[in-house]
């Protein structure tokens, strides 16, 4: 227990933080190109306080009582959406979720009749995953409740971004001048794509460190309109001082595409190992958004060593989520 | 729009001592005892009044802080998003004598709120409330321990509470609209 006297000091700085609510404009968020880094910032704080909530006995507060947050997923997930579920539940937001394959989708319903279906339903918030890109942009469109991206083809994945910059900063402060590597799958990675935006609004250098036939299209002269974006396709040379590595998964599909010869020789070439990991600073850290292939994209052991934050993205996943939805429920609408 | 300085700093100082002095008086077990100021005004304020008990009585009281945006139940109807910042509380609440501390209190619905989540955090034994200005017009039933100084004021008007801590001034005053209609 401490006295009031140690702890007071800090007490009385926190409330002058400076940040505030005002600088909030977003009504959906669909990527992160858009942001500024006020409302980067906003959200990391808020996500601070939700951070406490979930530390407690009772997970609860009564914020987003009554409304309704809907998850529409036409793909696969684990995290993200027990995520936004389980965050949405702590504000007190009643839940429904709806997967594609048991809804009438199968039965011929268009995207957008879903979405007005939804609409009448009352949903208040649609969190929505989609293969294809621009799904969420075209909900956003349709319908006047806010809709979270949950990540949209190989087009963006803004949550997860946001979660990403949050581990990162809990870790080294301020990401102003940071080097972040990203290794893997970039051209057909949504997460990839909203961190460029996220990290590089927040003044982190990016760079992207991948097969030639895995990087984005024209991203190798990208460095004209991405200034702080560079291409490393040696994974030596790109984790020479680096502050944060972050690694995609490896879709296999890639390999029926016949965008990389084997498997064994992406590991050989790509696979961040503890003998790579040594070649970045000491003290970066090591993310992965999930889910891992353990011993193809990343070895085991750099994936359980002392410098992985992958568990802690996890967990902050949750807190930027209730951030989020707290965010979009009070915005009024114009 | 015309000001009044209804407390001056020697005022807020000299009224802080006494709510200070009333606490002590109330609560025996002064080791039980927790501050909580409410966000923002509030922790300035409690962090005073645990200066003053240690300064009287030489104990040193937990301060804490609580926020309780999270809370609140007039945001649909104002439209507001007030910012959510950290609860932090440095000592368990469970069995203890809670004070909570507020810089004014109005219609009671941030002290509702406050209770909702402190009571979200443990089990108080007691918890009483400490305002430094009671302006009138509750909406619930509720009403302070230790009240700093009886305002009464119009709805249209005003209190405007001002702390070093957060405005570089000690200050109490009352605002009111020019036309003195309501707002």
């Amino acid at each position: 227990m401490t006295t009031w006297q140690e702890d007071g000091s800090t007490l009385l700085l926190t409330p002058r933080s400076g940040v505030t609510t005002s600088v909030w404009r977003h009504h959906h968020i669909l990527d992160l190109d858009d942001f500024t880094p006020e409302e980067i910032d906003l959200v990391l704080h808020i996500a601070d306080a939700m951070k406490d909530v979930l530390a407690r006995p009772i997970k609860k507060v009564p914020a987003l009582r009554g409304k309704n947050v809907i998850t529409l997923f036409y793909e696969s997930s684990t995290r993200t959406r027990l995520s936004f579920e389980l965050a949405a539940k702590s504000l007190s937001a009643d839940v429904s979720s709806l997967a594609a394959a048991s809804s009438s989708i199968t039965k011929g319903e268009s995207l957008v009749d879903t979405f007005l279906t939804l609409q009448s339903l009352g949903a208040d918030v649609v969190v929505l995953r989609h293969p294809q890109s621009g799904a969420p942009e075209l909900a956003a469109r349709y319908i006047s409740a806010s809709v979270i991206n949950a990540g949209d083809g190989w087009h963006a994945h803004p949550t997860q971004a946001l979660l990403d910059i949050y581990t990162i900063k809990q870790h080294k402060q301020s990401l102003k001048g940071l080097n972040v590597v990203i290794i893997g799958d970039t051209r057909h990675s949504r997460v990839a794509r909203s961190n460029i935006w996220g990290l590089t609004i927040m003044g982190a250098r990016v760079t992207l460190c991948s097969p030639p036939t895995l990087l984005p299209s024209g991203l190798s002269s990208a460095s004209s309109w991405f200034p702080r974006v560079r291409v490393e396709t040696n994974i030596e040379k790109a984790l020479q001082g680096a502050d944060v590595v972050m690694v995609l998964r490896l879709q296999m599909e890639r390999m029926q595409a016949g965008l990389l010869p084997s498997i064994r020789e992406y590991i050989q070439l790509y696979q961040l190992n503890e003998n790579r990991l040594a070649l970045a600073k000491p003290d970066a850290i090591v993310m992965h958004p999930g889910p891992m292939n353990e011993g193809i994209e990343i070895s085991p052991e750099v994936a359980h060593c002392a410098q992985s934050v992958i568990n802690e993205q996890v967990t902050n996943g949750v807190a930027i989520r209730m951030a989020l939805l707290y965010l979009l429920t009070r915005s009024k609408k114009a | 729009m015309p000001q009044k300085i209804i407390m001056t700093s020697e005022d807020i100082r000299r009224t802080v001592a006494r709510i200070a002095h009333e606490i002590i008086e109330r609560n025996k077990h002064l080791n039980d005892l927790v501050l909580v100021g409410m966000r923002t005004r509030g922790v300035p304020l409690a962090r005073r009044l645990a200066t003053n008990i240690k300064t009287f009585e030489g104990i040193n009281v937990p301060v804490g802080a609580l926020d309780f945006s999270l809370y609140r139940d007039d945001l649909d109807s104002l439209g507001l998003k007030p910012m959510v910042n950290s609860t932090q509380i440095p000592a368990e609440i469970d069995g203890k004598t809670i004070v909570l501390v507020d810089d004014v209190l109005f219609t009671g619905r941030s002290t509702r709120a406050a209770m909702d989540a402190l009571i979200d955090l443990g089990r108080p034994s007691i918890i009483q409330l400490a305002v430094l200005v009671d302006r009138g017009h509750r909406e619930l039933p509720i009403r302070a321990d230790y009240v700093g100084k009886n305002i009464p004021s119009a709805l249209s008007e005003e209190i405007k509470v001002e702390l070093v801590e957060t405005d570089g001034i000690d200050q109490v005053s009352i605002v009111t609209p020019d036309n003195g209609e309501r707002k």
